[in-house]
């Protein structure tokens, strides 16, 4: 069966804390911090964009796994930052890890799940035997419009993930996705910073969604919360994944590795992936996970997913893990932060 | 158009650090060169494509104030010579290190950023640069 053969996650190393933020818009930071359950989020460096995050990302899954890049098949990248409108960031992971004329490559765009659809179209070609190992990524510089809620959670990352069918870490055992036409959030072509729809944005979008895919997989894989070791969702903010995680029935203990959003906010496309980059950093074999994205616009992608004793062949500590990313930080002000995401604006072509 | 070529041209170096190796005297050039200046003709046709680890040693840098406005989000930014493991010295910025942690001798690695930008509809160039190893 297919499944990860390796992973491999970037995050930038620069912070921000929601006191900063709310210290220039007025606004409540214990106010922030308890309801959305954001204590930091990354913020990429000037030079840092979707492509450079998933770059990173690629190389640190080839590091890890050891992997020949003349036998990656296929590069798809999820994001909705991507630098380019037409221009494939695709085309840039190619090149930069030096993978073979010969590829299948696309950008995809989802919202926050279009990482997550990559992974199951690389599987599909894999065990379809198109390809030997196919790249999934989702990477993203979301943005927030200043002094939008969003400003507090919209942060930068990305993961990759290869799938194979040689020495695979972690069985996908299940997959499937659940999609309906939901305006929770949007941005239009052209536009900087995305509009959410309020009232939308929890119960008609997220939690319909991350919901009925998490229970429709438990009934396909008849399974329960309780054969999980880990649950891991998408975390637009640290409290939605907690209370969608207890209302499915998962404990703390289960869900807590992979809840980053506290300290690295929203990476949007890296997410879910991200999350799962940390749970794979610590699992064991025999541990079973269960993953479920979310996109906005809307839909979900779920996964079931089970560790294999090859995890324990794997030098995992040959690229950086979750844990190094999170403890190797800088923390910049709000006017640093400005200035990093382009919010201030020079006139004309100075760059 | 010269400076599209020029950035399409120079990928494969600037995105994965490939140098050229003579296969008469062993040496290795970065930016890759298509005959050794050392043996000349007798590297002709002998100039081997190897990708460099991108590990190395700080041997000197400088401190950027007053820099192009392409860089004026990032000043002050250093510029390193860099001792690379496989041999050649490459002129490269380091990121994501504070200024006082940039000594001669600290070992560097490299990363894939963003180098410039041709205005806000132009061709964006990518490339090497290399940050300070955590100790």
């Amino acid at each position: 069966m297919s499944g990860i053969v390796s992973y491999g996650s970037y995050i930038p190393k620069y912070r921000i804390k929601p006191e900063e933020i709310a210290r220039i818009w007025g606004e409540n930071p214990e106010h922030i911090k308890k309801g959305l359950y954001i204590l930091s989020k990354s913020v990429p460096a000037p030079d840092e964009d979707t492509a450079t995050i998933a770059v990173e990302a690629a190389r640190n899954a080839v590091k890890r796994g050891r992997i020949n890049v003349k036998d990656i098949g296929a590069i798809f990248v999820g994001s909705e930052s991507h630098p380019y409108a037409v221009k494939p960031t695709a085309t840039i992971v190619a090149s930069a890890l030096g993978v073979d004329f010969s590829l299948f490559s696309a950008d995809y765009e989802f919202a926050c799940k279009a990482g997550t659809a990559a992974i199951q179209n690389a599987k599909a070609m894999v065990d379809a035997g198109y390809i030997k190992l196919g790249m999934a990524i989702g990477s993203d510089t979301s943005q927030g419009a200043p002094g939008d809620a969003l400003e507090y959670s919209a942060s930068a990352g990305g993961t990759a993930i290869i799938i194979g069918k040689d020495n695979v870490i972690a069985e996908i055992n299940h997959t499937l996705s659940v999609t309906s036409d939901t305006p929770d959030f949007w941005r239009r072509e052209g536009q900087p910073y995305p509009t959410h729809g309020e009232r939308f944005t929890g119960e008609p979008a997220y939690f319909k969604h991350v919901m009925s895919a998490a229970k429709l997989l438990m009934e396909r894989a008849n399974s329960e919360p309780g054969d999980y070791r880990y649950a891991v969702f998408h975390q637009p903010n640290g409290k939605f994944p907690s209370r969608a995680a207890k209302k499915l029935g998962f404990t703390e203990e289960q869900f807590k590795t992979g809840l980053l959003t506290p300290y690295i906010g929203n990476t949007y496309s890296g997410s879910m992936m991200t999350g799962l980059s940390a749970v794979l950093d610590e699992a064991s074999p025999g541990d079973r996970i269960l993953a479920v994205s979310f996109g906005s616009g809307a839909g979900s992608d779920a996964f079931d997913i089970t560790v294999t004793e090859h995890i324990d062949d794997m030098e995992r500590e040959s690229a950086s893990t979750i844990k190094q990313f999170l403890n190797n930080v800088e923390y910049v002000d709000y006017s640093i932060y400005a200035k990093f995401k382009k919010k201030i604006v020079f006139g004309g072509n100075l760059e | 158009m010269g400076e599209l070529s020029r950035i399409w041209r120079e990928s494969d170096h600037r995105y994965r650090l490939v140098a050229h190796e003579c296969g008469n005297c062993k040496r290795i050039f970065f930016p890759p060169r298509d005959v050794c200046p050392i043996c000349h003709r007798d590297s002709i046709g002998k100039m081997r494509e190897v990708e460099l680890s991108g590990k190395g040693t700080i041997s000197s840098f400088t401190v950027v104030h007053d820099s192009p406005r392409a860089f004026k989000r990032q000043r002050p930014y250093v510029l390193a010579l860099i001792d690379l493991d496989e041999g050649p010295t490459i002129t490269a910025q380091i990121v994501d290190t504070p200024l006082d942690q940039i000594e001669i001798g600290k070992r560097v690695h490299s990363v894939f950023r963003r180098i410039h930008e041709d205005g806000p509809g132009g061709i964006i160039q990518y490339g090497y640069k290399f940050a300070v190893d955590l100790s």
